[in-house]
């Protein structure tokens, strides 16, 4: 013990050194970075004390990969919510709900009703025949070497798509939030994140879960109190100072572009609460909510999270509570993301991030007391260091369903056929989380300036279109054999990837060119424009205005013109298209059906005696739960 | 999973009490399920296609499109309660018993 905390507190003051002389400008301001450090300090000190105690726990491959099932449901519920209130969706979304207004508090949506899916068909029968693994489920009657090895290709996949986006997006996000080098913030949340899965595997996943979701809901609660406090906690007196608002009207003048002429200011601040600000396509944004409500049951590091607790009636009982939790965050956020747009304005959020991310950081900032003020800035240094433990909670899971996959189903399952002793297990999953977390690592320095939003959708899309299908249909479709699984998973993976890889998503230089030689150009005018009346300005407060519009301009210029000068002499698409082949961003309205219908076709046209036989072996078992609770038990 | 063959699970799938677990469950969660994809996907569609509708205003600055937001979640967690109410009441009790007689139904092979 006293050894392990040695070593402990020699990494920590080693991460801590590696990370000062690297610190710029962020959102935290310089004289303040401290406060943050101290917070996310204490964040770190409370979950590694956790995981010393859950490393002693470790023992056996079903403590590392499940917690030994020991987990009950309402923190089974918890940390479900930390799992899965990334910092894409808590930041992300609040941001967008500040610059959008009604279509970002309506993205919010179909995250939750994902969970019905997730309770209705999915948990409890999981829970009832599965033990480590999403193949585990595949292989309960299906071949079992088969299914395990298109089951963890599928699921190591859908890790990586979502580990990358969450990397790459992590170290943008505390460079933009924090002022840390990019590299440095990759390295230390994946030196982080290994050091609780390695020592304390599922137990310690979980808590570093738990107790982010809770410091993320209570930081949350307390914005929103402080927020919509002076309006008597009135719904419609909130919304109409947000209407009312002329930063906010300004920010729907800009969106709309030239019919907004014809509308008034009031018009303009009410267009903000009405749908079509974001989403313009809505045959894209079925889609979208297709393969969310259908993805998220397909999600390994989520499906994992079922076989931590004792029986289907915690599993049930985890959902409940999951839905309760992400549900009211996200009702939250309606207040967070307005609240931003009123106190700190559109323009002031997307000046420091153009997505909006920084919309919930400044907001508490602002409700602290402001830039110069230490409690806002301890606020802003709470929310900043509850973003970064966020990563390494939401790093962790992924790395702990990719290593399962690769351990469990890939070595032990398929390779050694099951003659592994308890031992060695143990020894592969730390092996496996080691190469996980090195891939990870390595992934997010190489994908370093990369566009990785659309990764995530990607990941949704695979596991929407590949493991939903085959699980749903293993657990409730008697003919369902072998040889649909394994054209499923290939069908469902591959026409997903395939439909990004030609979709809007991909960069097409032929359309993003002219449109950044246009900004260039417009901000080049600007510029000039302005320095024309620089020198007749009136005063000196009119001088630092236009000051600061040329700075503006300036900045815009620049990126526009790295975007150029990133696209290089390229004409084509990644994979040779000039335009994109098909017209959605998000697959799931197609690659879904037709991941269903393979695993159709495979079965119909497949024989697998086997399959038969073990159905109502597996159908029983997993409608009542017969020997679960006894499995759990051991 | 030694336990498994001690279990006639084919005997448990014909016994009538586990026909019934199944043909209440099957029909409970695939109606749940339905009504609430459909529930889901009205929110998008309404807010492509019925604008009109959704910007009428009903209490201040409230307007349908945002009530009907707002009562997603309600809906959501309505169903929640639902299923876990039915399922803790009844489905449970049918599987215990289920439970209790494994070994015993169809006799031990």
């Amino acid at each position: 013990m006293t050894r392990n905390r040695l070593v402990f507190f020699a990494v920590v003051a080693a991460l801590a050194a590696v990370a000062t002389p690297a610190l710029a400008q962020g959102a935290v301001a310089p004289k303040w970075q401290w406060l943050t450090f101290a917070v996310f300090g204490v964040i770190i000190g409370i979950t590694m004390y956790v995981t010393f105690l859950a490393a002693k726990r470790v023992k056996s491959a079903a403590d590392f990969y499940t917690a030994g099932g020991g987990v009950s449901g309402l923190q089974n519920g918890w940390a479900i919510a930390g799992d899965y209130l990334s910092a894409a969706s808590f930041l992300g979304i609040a941001g967008l709900i500040s610059l959008y207004g009604y279509d970002g508090f309506m993205y919010s949506v179909g995250w939750l009703v994902a969970y019905i899916t997730v309770l209705l068909v999915i948990a409890e029968p999981c829970r009832n025949i599965g033990k480590y693994t999403l193949a585990d489920i595949l292989a309960y009657r299906n071949n079992p070497k088969a299914t395990r090895i298109v089951g963890a290709i599928s699921v190591i996949t859908v890790s990586t798509f979502y580990l990358t986006a969450q990397m790459v997006g992590g170290g943008v996000l505390v460079k933009t939030l924090i002022g840390i080098d990019y590299e440095i913030s990759v390295i230390v949340v994946g030196i982080l994140m290994l050091g609780y899965v390695l020592f304390g595997g599922m137990v310690a996943t979980t808590w570093v879960q738990i107790i982010k979701a809770i410091l993320l809901v209570t930081a949350s609660i307390l914005l929103v109190f402080f927020v919509w406090l002076p309006y008597g906690f009135s719904l419609p007196a909130f919304l109409r100072d947000v209407v009312g608002d002329p930063k906010v009207q300004a920010q729907v003048a800009t969106l709309l572009g030239d019919p907004a002429k014809n509308l008034s200011a009031a018009e303009l601040g009410q267009r903000f609460l009405e749908p079509g600000l974001y989403f313009k396509a809505p045959i894209d944004q079925i889609s979208l909510g297709m393969a969310l409500v259908f993805g998220t049951a397909g999600l390994p590091h989520i499906l994992m999270r079922f076989f931590t607790v004792p029986t289907a009636q915690e599993a049930r009982k985890s959902v409940i509570w999951a839905m309760a939790i992400i549900g009211g965050f996200y009702v939250l956020t309606i207040f967070l993301g307005m609240g931003a747009a009123i106190k700190v304005g559109p323009t002031q959020i997307r000046a420091v991030d153009a997505g909006g991310n920084m919309a919930g950081p400044l907001l508490a900032q602002y409700v602290g007391g402001g830039a110069d003020s230490m409690l806002g800035n301890l606020f802003l240094a709470f929310v900043a260091a509850v973003a970064f433990a966020t990563i390494v909670a939401v790093v962790a899971g992924l790395v702990l369903a990719a290593a399962s996959a690769m351990a469990h189903d890939l070595y032990v399952g398929v390779i050694r056929q099951e003659h592994v002793s308890p031992e060695e297990q143990v020894r592969a999953a730390r092996i496996a989380t080691v190469v996980v977390g090195a891939i990870a690592i390595t992934i997010g320095i190489l994908a370093k300036g990369q566009n990785v939003a659309h990764l995530v959708a990607l990941a949704f899309a695979v596991a929407s279109s590949a493991n939903f299908p085959c699980v749903l249909l293993t657990l409730f479709w008697r003919r369902c054999n072998t040889g649909g699984i394994v054209l499923g998973m290939i069908v469902g993976t591959l026409s997903a990837i395939s439909l990004v890889l030609v979709s809007p998503n991909m960069t097409y230089p032929s359309v993003v060119r002219p449109a950044q030689e246009k900004i260039v150009a417009t901000q080049a005018a600007s510029i000039a424009k302005l320095n024309g009346d620089l020198a007749t300005a009136a005063d000196d407060a009119a001088k630092a205005k236009i000051k600061a519009g040329i700075e503006a301009a300036e900045k815009a210029k620049a990126v526009a013109e790295g975007r150029l000068k990133d696209l290089g002499d390229a004409k084509t698409s990644i994979v040779g298209l000039e335009k994109p082949w098909f017209e959605l961003r998000n697959p799931g309205l197609i690659s879904i059906p037709l991941g269903f219908l393979a695993v159709i076709i495979g079965s119909l046209l497949y024989r697998d005696k086997r399959a038969e036989d073990m159905w109502d072996e597996l159908y029983v078992r997993q409608n009542t739960g017969i020997l679960a609770a006894k499995a759990a038990a051991h | 999973m030694a336990d498994t063959a001690r279990i006639d699970w084919r005997a448990i799938d014909n016994d009538p009490r586990f026909q019934e677990l199944h043909r209440r469950k099957t029909r409970f969660l695939w109606g749940l399920m339905v009504f609430s994809l459909v529930y889901y996907f009205l929110l998008p569609i309404g807010a492509a296609y019925f604008q009109d509708l959704f910007k009428i205003k009903v209490w201040g600055p409230v307007n349908v499109g945002l009530l009907f937001a707002l009562s997603e979640f309600i809906v959501a967690w309505a169903i929640a309660w639902y299923y876990s109410h039915r399922a803790n009441t009844e489905f449970d009790a049918m599987a215990a018993e289920l439970i209790r007689d494994a070994e015993k139904i169809g006799g031990r092979k």
